[in-house]
C-alpha cells in the first residue's frame, strides 16, 4: 500500500475508552485542506474505521500506549513512513504535548494552537491567534514538515469518508523514560449540554450571580439556547462551577456564534477568552461595566428579572 | 534536594497587552513585566515542600529580557535561595524549539532532582514547554498536574487532560507542571524582600551554555504576517426600565437566527 506523497500525518487522540476524540473530524478536515489526510491511531479496529469515515485516506495503527512516550514514539515510526508535509494534532493536553516531544526529538518546528492551516508556495502554514485574539498571525517554520497543534472547535472543514486502508505500525520503543499510569477517572460530563470548546453558542454567569443555587439561571438560560454553560473567573473561585467553565485568559477560550454573559463584568482576562464571539449580549446592573464596550446587544438590568423574561419569550419563540 | 522552578516573565494580563506590527514581538512599553501566575504556583509548591522539608533548596530560573530581574527578585524575596537568569540578545523572539534546549541547557549546568513549571503562560499560552524539557533531558514529565506530592524519590499527581483525570508517578529526577489549581503564592514579607537583596543571581548568555541561536540545523516556527484584530465597537446598550428589555432582546436574536 502506498501514501500519497502529499501526506498530511494526524494523530488522533483517543478518549479513555478508547474511541476517537471528538477533535478528530476537524483535524482530518484540516488536513484534507492541504494534502492527503494520513491518521495514525492508537487504538483498535473500531477506531481505525471511524478515522477512515472521517476522511483519512491511510490510517496507521498501533495498539494504544501506556505513556505519553509512547505516543511519541508512535508518531515517529509514523512520520517515518508517511514522510509527510506537515504533522497535524489536536491542541489538547494530551496531543500538543506529544506533538511537542515529537518536534523536539525530529527537530522539527512547532506551531501552536492554529485556527487554520493553508499552504502557500513554499508549504503548510498555520494561522493562529494571540493575546485572546487580538491579534491574528501566519507562521510557518524555517524547514521540513512543521508540527502543528490545531485549537479544538475551530476548523470547520471536514473531510469526505473513505473506505478504510490501514497499515499496521511497528513501533520501536525509544526507553525515554515515562510517568507510570495508576488511576483514571473519566471526566464528568456536562449533562446533555454542548461542551464549553467549540460550542455554537455559549452562555455564561458572574460573580454577580451570588451563589451557586442562583447560578442556575445560567444554565436555565444555556438550555433555552442549546447553549453551553461559561463562567467568569471570579464565578469559579466563588465556586458556583468547576474550574472547567471558566472562560477567560487561563482558562477556556470561545469563539462562538453567540456569548451571553450574565452579570459579568467584563475584565481584560475575561475578555480575553470570549472576544472573538461573533455575537456578543451582555446583562449587568452596573452600566459601566467594560463588557458593554465589545456588546452587540447590552442590557443595563438586573439578570434575575430579565433572564426570567427572556426564557419565556424564547419558549414562546420557539413553540 | 534541589528543586529548580522555571519562571517566565510575562506581560502583566491586567494590563492592555499590546505585540508590534512590524516586529510581532511583545510591546513592553504598554503592559509592565511580571512573573507569570502559574509559575508563581510552581514556586509555591517548592516554598511549601522546602517549609517542611530542612535541606532543600529553591532555585529559579528564567530565561527573559534584562527587565526580568525585577520579577526573578521577587521571587527569591517569596524565599528561593537563589536564581539563574539566561538573557541574550540572541533570544529575542525566541520560539519554543530554542527555548526548550536553552532551559534543558541550564538546567545541566545548575542541576536538579525535581523541576517544576507552570502549565501554560498567559502570553503564549503553549503549555508544552515541560514536555520539552524532559524530552531534550530524557526525563519522565509529569504535567497539567492538579495535584501534587514530592516524595524523598519519587512524584506522584493528577493530571487533568479533556477527557480524565489520571494519576501519574515517577521516580526523581522529573518534570512536573502544575495547574492554577494548586493554592496562591505567598507574598514576599519585608524580611524576604531585604533578604533576597543578598541572594546570587547567576546570569548567563547563550555562549555561557554553549549554544547558538543562530544554528538552524534544528527547524525552527517563524512568524510570516501578523494583523491586528479591528476594534469591535460597542452596538445596542438598553436600560431595562420599561421592562420590556427581554422582548427586545429576544427579537435581537431571532432576527439574528440565534433562536
Amino acid at each position: 500500500m502506498t501514501i500519497a506523497a502529499d501526506s498530511i500525518l494526524v494523530l488522533l487522540d483517543t478518549t479513555p475508552d478508547g474511541a476517537l476524540a471528538k477533535s478528530s473530524a476537524a483535524l482530518l478536515g484540516a488536513a484534507s485542506t492541504v494534502g492527503t489526510p494520513v491518521a495514525l491511531v492508537l487504538g483498535d479496529e473500531a477506531a481505525a474505521k471511524a478515522a477512515a469515515e472521517l476522511g483519512a485516506a491511510t490510517v496507521l495503527r498501533a495498539p494504544a500506549p501506556d505513556s505519553q512516550v509512547g505516543v511519541v514514539d508512535a508518531l515517529v515510526a509514523a512520520a517515518a513512513l508517511a514522510r509527510p508535509d506537515a504533522v497535524l494534532a489536536s491542541h489538547s493536553v494530551d496531543g500538543r504535548e506529544a506533538a511537542a516531544r515529537f518536534a523536539v526529538r525530529a527537530r522539527s518546528g512547532l506551531v501552536m494552537d492554529a485556527i487554520e492551516v493553508a499552504r502557500d508556495d513554499q508549504g503548510v502554514i498555520a494561522r493562529s491567534s494571540a493575546y485572546g485574539g487580538s491579534y491574528t498571525v501566519t507562521s510557518t517554520v524555517t524547514h521540513g514538515a512543521p508540527v502543528i497543534t490545531v485549537r479544538q472547535g475551530a476548523v470547520e472543514a471536514r473531510a469526505e469518508a473513505r473506505p478504510l486502508a490501514e497499515i499496521t505500525l511497528e513501533v520501536a520503543a525509544s526507553g525515554v523514560a515515562a510517568a507510570t499510569t495508576g488511576s483514571v477517572e473519566v471526566a464528568e460530563k456536562t449533562g446533555g449540554r454542548p461542551d464549553l470548546r467549540g460550542a455554537a453558542k455559549v452562555v455564561s454567569g458572574g460573580w454577580g450571580l451570588g451563589s451557586k443555587e442562583d447560578f442556575a439561571l445560567v444554565e436555565q438560560l444555556a438550555d433555552a439556547l442549546g447553549a453551553a454553560v461559561g463562567a467568569s473567573r471570579a464565578a469559579v473561585d466563588a465556586g458556583f462551577v468547576p474550574s472547567s467553565a471558566q472562560v477567560g485568559q487561563t482558562g477556556v477560550q470561545v469563539a462562538p456564534q453567540l456569548y451571553i454573559a450574565l452579570a459579568i463584568s467584563g475584565a481584560i482576562q475575561h475578555l480575553a477568552g470570549m472576544q472573538t464571539a461573533k455575537t456578543i449580549v451582555a446583562i449587568n446592573r452596573d452600566e459601566d461595566a467594560p463588557i458593554f464596550e465589545i456588546a452587540d446587544f447590552g442590557i443595563v438590568g438586573d439578570v434575575f428579572t430579565v433572564v426570567p423574561q427572556l426564557i419565556a419569550e424564547i419558549e414562546k419563540a420557539k413553540a | 534536594m534541589r528543586i529548580v522552578v522555571l519562571v517566565k516573565v510575562v506581560p502583566d494580563t491586567n494590563a492592555e497587552r499590546t505585540l508590534s506590527l512590524e516586529t510581532g514581538l511583545a510591546e513592553r512599553a504598554t503592559a509592565a513585566l511580571v512573573a507569570d501566575e502559574i509559575g508563581e504556583r510552581a514556586l509555591e509548591v517548592a516554598l511549601s515542600y522546602a517549609d517542611a522539608h530542612e535541606g532543600t533548596d529553591v532555585h529559579v530560573l528564567a530565561v527573559g529580557p534584562e527587565e526580568s530581574t525585577t520579577s526573578i527578585r521577587k521571587c527569591l524575596a517569596m524565599g528561593a535561595a537563589s536564581a539563574t537568569h539566561v538573557v541574550d540578545a540572541g533570544l529575542v523572539g525566541a520560539d519554543l524549539g530554542l527555548t526548550a534546549e536553552v532551559v534543558a541547557a541550564a538546567l545541566g549546568r545548575v542541576g536538579y532532582d525535581l523541576v517544576l513549571a507552570g502549565n501554560q503562560s498567559t502570553d503564549g499560552m503553549g503549555g508544552v514547554l515541560p514536555v520539552m524539557v524532559a524530552e531534550h533531558l530524557g526525563l519522565p514529565s509529569l504535567t497539567n498536574l492538579t495535584a501534587v506530592t514530592i516524595g524523598d524519590a519519587e512524584v506522584s499527581g493528577t493530571r487533568l487532560s479533556e477527557d480524565a483525570a489520571v494519576g501519574l508517578s515517577a521516580p526523581l529526577p522529573a518534570v512536573v507542571s502544575v495547574t492554577e489549581a494548586l493554592p496562591d503564592p505567598r507574598f514576599p514579607g519585608f524580611k524576604g524582600i531585604m533578604a533576597a537583596k543578598k541572594k546570587p543571581v547567576e546570569v548567563l548568555s547563550l555562549a555561557d551554555l554553549g549554544l547558538d541561536a543562530d544554528d538552524l540545523s534544528t527547524s525552527r516556527s517563524i512568524m510570516l504576517t501578523i494583523d491586528a484584530r479591528p476594534p469591535r465597537g460597542g452596538g445596542v446598550k438598553i436600560t431595562d426600565d420599561d421592562g420590556d428589555a427581554a422582548v427586545r432582546l429576544s427579537a435581537f436574536l431571532a432576527e439574528n437566527h440565534l433562536i
